[in-house]
């Protein structure tokens, strides 16, 4: 109890020393950063109207927000849809994971920015492409996490499934899928981070409405103080999220 | 007539020669031990006998059929109990009884894992997950599973290889008395390091030398009189005239 009120406390203390620091630099050496106060005397009918809409993108943080979130999700639920599968195809066949690893590892460090125009080439509407571009990036670490966590299965439960005599499907369901759930959890939550990451990198660039596309437009229009408003926005956004995918993860293992 | 049959096995991991010219034999209904140190080869061995790993040389066969997979009809115990995490004690015996009885309606094979819970002493617990059980508890569960699917034929590792010296005891003689119970003949190939669990369990015992290269030696019969009275004593020690209160804090 006392150690969380200090942790809170000592939380507290970093933030306004950043937001001092923040001042400092704004006030000093770079005039065109707008200070703390300005930004939150900008941003205010933004935050305190979240659910307005004034126009395409001239709307409250709360449905920008929501509109980034609901294509995040999009996204993210396609990777887990192909990665998951593809994490334990590999994970399970030594042949299939000698004839694919080599091209995932190359596959898996693109950037979202360099996967952002093929989706556009392939899908011509810039909703489809951000997806494609959400799925392909952020699908990795499913993939790699659930291929460990196959792998990580003890033998004595591929013994126990042979000498209990099961069907495939029912070693699936009941020996594969259960041991193998931390690892995926672990790979979801590194997945949802990355579909944050890259879903600023997709609005921007296809300027949709949203965080990421508000950032870009705000930029444009030389309204800076927005700009802080949406990184904000994201770094809460993408903690809030962390934290919540964190405690699924744990009461997972508790379980 | 020999039920289970291993002819010249032999099996090497690597360089290391592991069992050299193994050769076995149980008759249907019989309770074979195989003794040995640690280290010696045992699991190889009932692992090769079981099907569960394939020999480099030599034939196992069981009711005149080679083995290729895991017996047919046959069940194992563990030594570390091999359940999963993640069921509960039931659900560990029906996920047995369900190939063994696919026939069977769900209700059916409920009954049919709970009647063997109940036969270990376990009923009560049947809903708790291997981690709320004690080891004993946990092999009572694991020797439920394998009875539960009626086998023909029992492999066993080291099955109380890693309770005390108590709770040994009295798995031994709920073992024996599931054996007796089973209304059918029952073979049994068990490994053990503990040469009074032989005795006092089986028919007829062999003792694996000692690697690398291990072979079998010829097989003591165990004199029926032994048998009896050891029965009789591992009975009158477990069955509670002594110090019940003990015993049961230990189950």
């Amino acid at each position: 109890m006392k150690k969380t009120i200090a942790n809170t406390l000592l939380s507290f203390v970093g933030i306004v020393l950043v937001l001092g620091l923040w001042s400092f630099i704004s006030a000093n050496v770079a005039p065109d950063l707008p200070s703390p106060v300005r930004t939150w005397e900008e941003s205010r009918l933004y935050i305190m109207q979240p659910w307005e809409k004034r126009g395409e993108m001239d709307q409250g943080i709360g449905l920008m927000t929501a509109y980034s979130l609901f294509r995040v999700a999009k996204g993210f639920a396609l990777a887990l849809l192909i990665g998951t599968p593809l994490g334990f195809l590999l994970g399970s066949s030594p042949l299939f994971f000698r004839m694919f690893d080599p091209t995932i590892q190359i596959l898996r460090p693109i950037s979202p920015l360099a996967w952002l125009p093929l989706g556009l080439i392939l899908f011509r509407q810039s909703e489809p492409a951000a997806l494609f571009t959400i799925a392909l990036c952020s699908m990795w670490p499913t993939v790699v996490n659930t291929m460990q966590g196959v792998r990580a299965i003890p033998q004595d439960y591929h013994n126990v499934a042979k000498v209990l005599r099961l069907s495939p499907w029912r070693k699936f369901t009941k020996i594969m899928l259960p041991a193998t759930l931390p690892y995926m959890f672990s790979g979801y939550r590194l997945s949802l981070g990355i579909a944050w990451l890259v879903i600023v990198a997709a609005e921007m660039l296809t300027g949709t409405p949203g965080v990421g596309g508000f950032l870009w437009q705000e930029y444009n229009s030389l309204i800076y103080s927005h700009i802080l408003l949406c990184i904000l926005t994201i770094g809460i956004v993408g903690f809030i999220l962390d934290r919540l995918m964190g405690f699924a993860e744990a009461r997972l293992r508790a379980a | 007539m020999s039920f289970l049959t291993l002819e010249n096995i032999a099996k090497s991991f690597g360089p290391r020669s592991i069992l050299h010219n193994i050769n076995l034999s149980l008759a249907a209904g019989e309770f074979v031990s195989i003794v040995g140190a640690s280290a010696s080869g045992k699991t190889t061995l009932v692992k090769i006998a079981s099907g569960l790993q394939t020999a480099d040389s030599g034939t196992v066969t069981v009711a005149g059929q080679t083995v290729t997979g895991f017996v047919a009809q046959a069940g194992m115990v563990f030594q570390n109990y091999s359940l999963l995490p993640w069921l509960s004690a039931l659900e560990n015996v029906r996920l047995a009884v369900e190939p063994a009885f696919p026939e069977w309606t769900p209700k059916q094979h409920t009954e049919q894992a709970m009647k063997y819970l109940d036969m270990v002493g376990l009923g009560k617990a049947a809903l708790k997950t291997p981690a709320q059980l004690s080891g004993g508890m946990r092999q009572r569960v694991a020797i439920a599973r394998a009875f539960a699917a009626e086998p023909r034929i029992l492999f066993l590792d080291e099955p109380f290889g890693a309770l005390d010296a108590l709770t040994r005891a009295t798995l031994q003689q709920e073992l024996a008395s599931l054996c007796r119970a089973a209304g059918r003949p029952v073979t049994v190939l068990m490994i053990t390091n503990n040469i009074e669990e032989a005795i006092l369990l089986s028919h007829r015992i062999h003792v694996l030398g000692r690697g690398p290269g291990a072979t079998l030696s010829p097989s003591f019969a165990v004199e029926p009189d032994a048998v009896s009275l050891r029965h009789r004593l591992a009975e009158f020690l477990t069955s509670g005239a002594i110090a019940p209160r003990l015993i049961q804090e230990v189950a």
